[in-house]
């Protein structure tokens, strides 16, 4: 049982790192903060990939929410504009989930990767 | 008005796909398309996730893929630096900051590629081996360690 205490330590100093981490990227750059908490949660605690996303998906309902708030101090935040964004990727996500369960995602995820190259490209030069 | 949302749609397929994308491509496409400055975009970019976090989760929760225990301590125990990152991104410049999502964009996409590439890390399992493996492992927590109960069975008898 002491093995398992242990085991549980660690796990919560992990997943206080993990949450600090992305709660600052989140903060800083106004993003979920998946792209932190996914490779960790995969590298430090053995999920896998599906695990991994879907639990960072749930994580960052309390991250962003908690962000947008702490922005909305700050008068940062256009709400007509959020809303104009959401509702799209609303219907987004459910194709999203929807495909996940039937496709290889790396041709995606490898298309995904060049439209992020293009689109930083575009913001330095704007 | 249509850019943004289209821009939001593929947000929103790659969020559900991917496990990452949703901020990603909120910002960009707040800032191109509807003219908002870095730190609007990002404010505005947060708000806008929350809902598209929601649906998702719920989503991943029916697969039975969310670890709902450990999800809820990493959200708890990621507010003191959400705060800290919102100060911080208020305490920049427009410029820097703009810049620093650049490269922020660019670590994002070489991680994708990467792990999209390493064909161990995209070996997806069926929905049903995940669930096994959640049984597995909750079993495991919920008992400690099997073998070490196993051998004080045996040292018992």
């Amino acid at each position: 049982m002491q093995v398992a205490a242990e085991h549980w330590r660690y796990r919560r100093c992990k997943l206080a790192t993990i949450g600090t981490l992305a709660g600052l990227f989140s903060g800083l750059f106004g993003v979920g903060g998946g792209s932190v908490i996914v490779p960790l949660l995969v590298l430090w605690l053995g999920y896998d990939e599906r695990a991994a996303t879907a639990t960072s998906l749930a994580a960052i309902v309390f991250i962003a929410g908690f962000a947008a708030a702490v922005q909305g101090l700050y008068g940062n935040v256009h709400l007509l504009d959020a809303v104009l964004i959401a509702v799209p990727a609303l219907v987004g996500v459910l194709i999203g989930t929807w495909l996940q369960q039937r496709l290889q995602t790396r041709l995606i995820a490898l298309l995904f990767s060049a439209l992020l190259m293009a689109s930083a490209v575009e913001l330095v030069l704007k | 008005m249509i850019g943004v949302l289209a821009v939001g749609l593929a947000a929103g397929i790659v969020a559900g796909l991917l496990g990452v994308g949703g901020g990603v491509l909120f910002v960009p496409g707040l800032a191109i398309f509807l003219g908002l400055n870095q730190h609007h975009a990002e404010a505005t970019s947060l708000l806008a996730i929350v809902p598209v976090a929601i649906l998702g989760t719920y989503r991943q929760d029916r697969y039975g893929n969310v670890r709902r225990a450990d999800a809820l301590l990493l959200g708890v125990l990621s507010l003191a630096g959400a705060a800290g990152g919102v100060a911080l991104a208020n305490a920049l410049s427009g410029v820097i900051l703009r810049y620093a999502f650049a490269g922020l964009m660019v670590v994002v996409a070489v991680q994708l590629a990467h792990r999209s590439l390493a064909s161990k890390h995209v070996a997806h399992l069926g929905v049903e081996d995940t669930v096994a493996e959640h049984q597995e492992v909750d079993q495991r927590h919920e008992h400690g360690c099997p073998q070490i109960d196993e051998l004080r069975g045996n040292a018992e008898h």
